[in-house]
């Protein structure tokens, strides 16, 4: 009886679908698989040994693994940087999950995640950020609270942070936090 | 499987810790809830954070309260000095360290860095701290009390916000150790002109302190 329960998790877990499988997946052996039109995304990688200086922009989700100098916009879309890649850029973007280094100032609408062995010097401006426990980052981090009606999610990755565990204490800072506001 | 361990495994309602983070443990503090009513009335308040990055310190002060939050290390800088033999240099490199305009922080978590620091160096920081901060802005500081042992491991501690009146202090390891802690008036000292506005003596034998910047009569609106 209890084993059964532990054999279905494993199958319910990589549902989530995006950033972090689509990383993984190489793009050919993708159309071989039974569910091809679930998320038509393409995947876009910049190899480790591509250097690019200047800007680079575009509307698709997009790796990096090689080397940007100068400025990165995706404006609706993930940008990953990979263990390999190094950035010296500011970079705009939906949401961006850092493995690799970056130097400058990252700006998403979304999320920023930066992921153990991942590291980032520049500020950060965005509504959810996440901070692995091996990560580097110095800089500052500017959730701009949008009007009153914020997010209450907990921004912490499933891999980010286990010590943003103490949700459950949480009400009594938020008490502290909001009466006092004036 | 061993028959126990299907009556040992962890009940679904409990929340998934990660071991290191559940082996840490989890100290009452006085003294932050009180600074964190001290930012709670400002719009967008800067905090300065003196100690390790930390994901869920940013989320609970950025998410929570709206904090823009600026992380600058220094036990990074500490052992570098300590590696390079250059604490000497240290006060000096610490007067420099900080690019931030005069008065623009409204609170700043210095936690226990100056437990590490020598007398010459903790001045040079608790002058820049004094430097940064705004009027009515406030630096939690934490002050160990005890002299250090020889044998006690160098570690440095994360302080990691539970809630308001909790931290879990988890250790990670340090090229230097505590060093012989200050003395009131020390402190009281090289803080000046910032005035103690709360301190505690912790059954751990640690100070919590928190420090206030006055408001100048000449700013009408600062303490708003």
């Amino acid at each position: 009886m209890w084993k059964r329960d532990e054999a279905v998790k494993p199958t319910s877990q990589p549902t989530p679908a995006a950033p972090v499988a689509s990383n993984v997946q190489p793009s050919a052996p993708v159309a071989q698989q039974a569910e091809p039109r679930r998320i038509e995304r393409d995947l876009v990688n910049i190899g480790k040994s591509v250097v690019i200086k200047g800007e680079l922009s575009g509307s698709e989700d997009l790796t990096i693994e090689g080397h940007v100098e100068g400025k990165i916009e995706l404006k609706d879309h993930l940008l990953t940087i990979g263990p390999n890649g190094r950035i010296k850029a500011a970079v705009f973007a939906k949401a961006v999950i850092v493995l690799g280094e970056v130097n400058g100032n990252v700006t998403a609408s979304e999320k920023v995640d930066i992921r153990d062995g991942g590291s980032v010097d520049g500020d950060i401006v965005s509504p959810r950020v996440a901070i692995a426990e091996g990560a580097h980052f110095r800089g500052s981090v500017d959730m701009q609270r949008k009007g009153g009606t914020t997010s209450t999610s907990t921004s912490t990755s499933p891999s980010a942070n286990a010590s943003a565990k103490p949700a459950p204490s949480q009400p009594a800072v938020t008490q502290a936090a909001q009466p006092a506001a004036h | 499987m061993a028959f126990s361990d299907l009556f040992s495994r962890r009940r679904k309602d409990e929340p998934e810790l990660d071991t290191g983070a559940a082996k840490a443990p989890v100290h009452s503090t006085k003294v932050l809830a009180k600074f964190i009513a001290s930012l709670n009335g400002r719009a967008s308040p800067v905090l300065l954070d003196l100690g390790s990055v930390t994901g869920s310190n940013v989320t609970f002060f950025g998410e929570r309260l709206g904090c823009k939050i600026i992380v600058e290390d220094l036990s990074k800088d500490i052992d570098r000095a300590v590696k390079e033999k250059t604490l000497a240099e240290l006060p000096a490199h610490l007067t420099r360290r900080f690019s931030q305009p005069d008065g623009s922080v409204d609170g700043v978590l210095c936690w226990d860095v100056f437990d590490y620091l020598d007398k010459h160096a903790a001045a040079a920081l608790a002058k820049q701290m004094v430097r940064l901060l705004k009027p009515d802005g406030v630096v939690l500081a934490f002050f160990n009390t005890l002299e250090p042992k020889e044998s006690n491991p160098a570690i440095y501690t994360k302080h990691i916000v539970v809630d308001a009146a909790h931290l879990q202090y988890r250790p990670y390891p340090a090229a230097r150790g505590k060093q012989r802690p200050f003395q009131n008036r020390d402190i009281q000292r090289m803080f000046e002109p910032l005035r103690i506005t709360e301190q505690f003596l912790l059954k751990s034998q640690q100070r919590e302190v928190l420090f206030r910047k006055a408001v100048e009569p000449s700013a009408p609106g600062a303490g708003a």
